[in-house]
């Protein structure tokens, strides 16, 4: 990736703020994804929710499959690779996929390097649950940030605390002395620049986006108002009662986020939110949040 | 003079720090109501699909009132908003500006480009244009100005009140495109 096509990822990054970006499995739920007004669509073969409940290993999805909701839709198609595994985004690159996700939420290829990112064209978009996990993956490479929440549980409580652990490292890196930022480096395993750069701006040198556990229009608008620039929906949409009804009531939610007449609006009679799991219920082996160094 | 933009979704920040920049205040523009009391409105760039979407009943209406009298600039999805004619595939639009355009004409985001473009703007300037996923503008009407090209398809175009750009100049170094929009504004407001 040279600087010009960083600027380029970069770019296409900030194109998706203030969207929602929706996990499709087929064609249809892609068109269903569009015309409900997605800003673009994650294609792959089972949602969160479903590998969570069938286990085994989660891989790329089928090209084909891939190829066909790229053919079905005009905005972006993402697809996801495994975290380290640089042969399956060598292919989505090949297949001219629009960004990348190395994903926590696919079974890990790797289980100290994730994927060089430089080494590609095409833009990578990662998970994050705190500052070190983001600046090593810009370090890295990567065009975009996501929180992870906890993918396919509906509940938002893990993505909330990723997204305040992130914004709050930020804040306090930002009120520290030149000098002291040689040690934060250290302490966030980060590299040194982006380091700097984050406590000049307090902000991520890339777009911030926000994933995982979002099941509900409110739990989008509260992402959006702790500071999210734009809001990943697994299985939340297509695992809830009304696929077309959730599309459409979240991606009012997060345009008018700020506004609660709105979202009481695109509340109402929304029908049951997608099967959710809580936080207790889970094992530190069956988070995948714990996935990703 | 107050300068709003479109904020259904898309790239709204780097176009306020422009602005900032140049001393014009901005405010975010979401329901019709928005519209009252700005002097040019900038329709950024984004996915056109969603922004159609994500507008409340009113919004598209209130707009045309709006670009009878004011002037708007549409970037990259804001281009495809303003044209007459949308295809790949055929979008609804507001028809403010007779172009026809394409939607994603060059491709996916590996086939995204910068590239150096002159513009014959007040002067003629040189910049570094940003297209990402861009749209083509494949007809224009006599009452369309051509103000840049690029590989045969005009990438910035003006009627007498419009504006459009397929690239996007809030992404680059230059100020220049803000500073032509900016006069363009001040030349149609009342004060």
């Amino acid at each position: 990736m040279t600087d010009e096509q960083r600027k380029l990822n970069i770019g296409l990054a900030q194109m998706l703020c203030g969207g929602v970006i929706m996990d499709v499995t087929t064609r249809d739920e892609a068109c269903i994804a569009e015309d409900a007004g997605a800003s673009s669509v994650m294609a792959l073969e089972r949602v969160p929710s479903d590998i969570r409940k069938q286990g085994g290993i989660a891989r790329m999805s089928d090209p084909e499959m891939i190829l066909a909701i790229k053919d079905a839709v005009s905005i972006p198609v993402m697809a996801k690779v495994r975290i380290g595994h640089f042969v399956e985004a060598q292919i989505l690159q090949e297949l001219g996929i629009d960004f990348i996700d190395e994903s926590e939420v696919l079974s890990p290829a790797d289980e100290t390097h994730h994927i060089d990112k430089w080494q590609f064209k095409s833009p990578f978009v990662c998970g994050a649950t705190n500052l070190g996990e983001a600046l090593r993956r810009i370090g890295e490479g990567a065009s975009m940030i996501r929180t992870k929440g906890e993918a396919g549980t509906g509940n938002i409580i893990e993505g909330v605390r990723h997204l305040r652990t992130i914004l709050r490292e930020m804040k306090l890196l930002a009120q520290l002395d030149e000098g002291d930022l040689f040690a934060e480096a250290k302490r966030f395993q980060a590299p040194l620049q982006v380091i700097q750069e984050v406590a000049k701006t307090a902000k991520l040198p890339v777009p911030n986006f926000s994933a995982g556990g979002v099941a509900t229009p409110a739990d989008a608008a509260m992402l959006m108002q702790l500071g999210a620039e734009a809001v990943f929906v697994g299985s939340g949409i297509f695992r809830s009662s009304d696929p077309q009804g959730f599309a459409g009531a979240i991606v009012q939610a997060v345009t008018h986020f700020r506004d609660p007449g709105k979202l009481v609006e695109v509340s109402r009679n929304l029908g049951t939110p997608m099967p959710s799991i809580g936080a207790g219920q889970l094992s530190a082996e069956e988070k995948f949040e714990h996935r990703g160094w | 003079m107050k300068i709003g933009i479109l904020g259904l979704q898309g790239c709204c920040v780097p176009h306020e720090r422009k602005f900032a920049a140049l001393g014009v205040d901005c405010c975010r523009v979401v329901f019709p109501e928005d519209l009252t009391g700005i002097d040019g409105l900038v329709m950024p760039g984004g996915e056109s699909s969603t922004m159609l979407k994500a507008a409340t009943p009113g919004l598209w209406s209130a707009v045309g009132d709006f670009a009878e009298a004011r002037p708007i600039w549409g970037v990259c999805a804001g281009c495809i908003l303003l044209a007459r004619q949308v295809d790949n595939p055929s979008q609804q639009s507001l028809g403010l500006m007779s172009i026809d355009v394409r939607r994603n004409a060059y491709g996916s985001q590996n086939d995204s480009f910068i590239d150096d473009l002159e513009l014959n703007l007040t002067a003629v300037v040189h910049i570094e244009a940003i297209f990402i996923r861009a749209p083509q503008i494949m007809q224009v009407d006599d009452d369309v100005k051509v103000l840049g090209s690029h590989g045969g398809h005009p990438v910035m175009v003006e009627s007498r009140r419009h504006l459009a750009t397929t690239f996007h100049p809030e992404l680059h170094e230059s100020m220049a495109v803000h500073e032509y929009f900016t006069g363009k504004v001040g030349r149609h407001s009342d004060g």
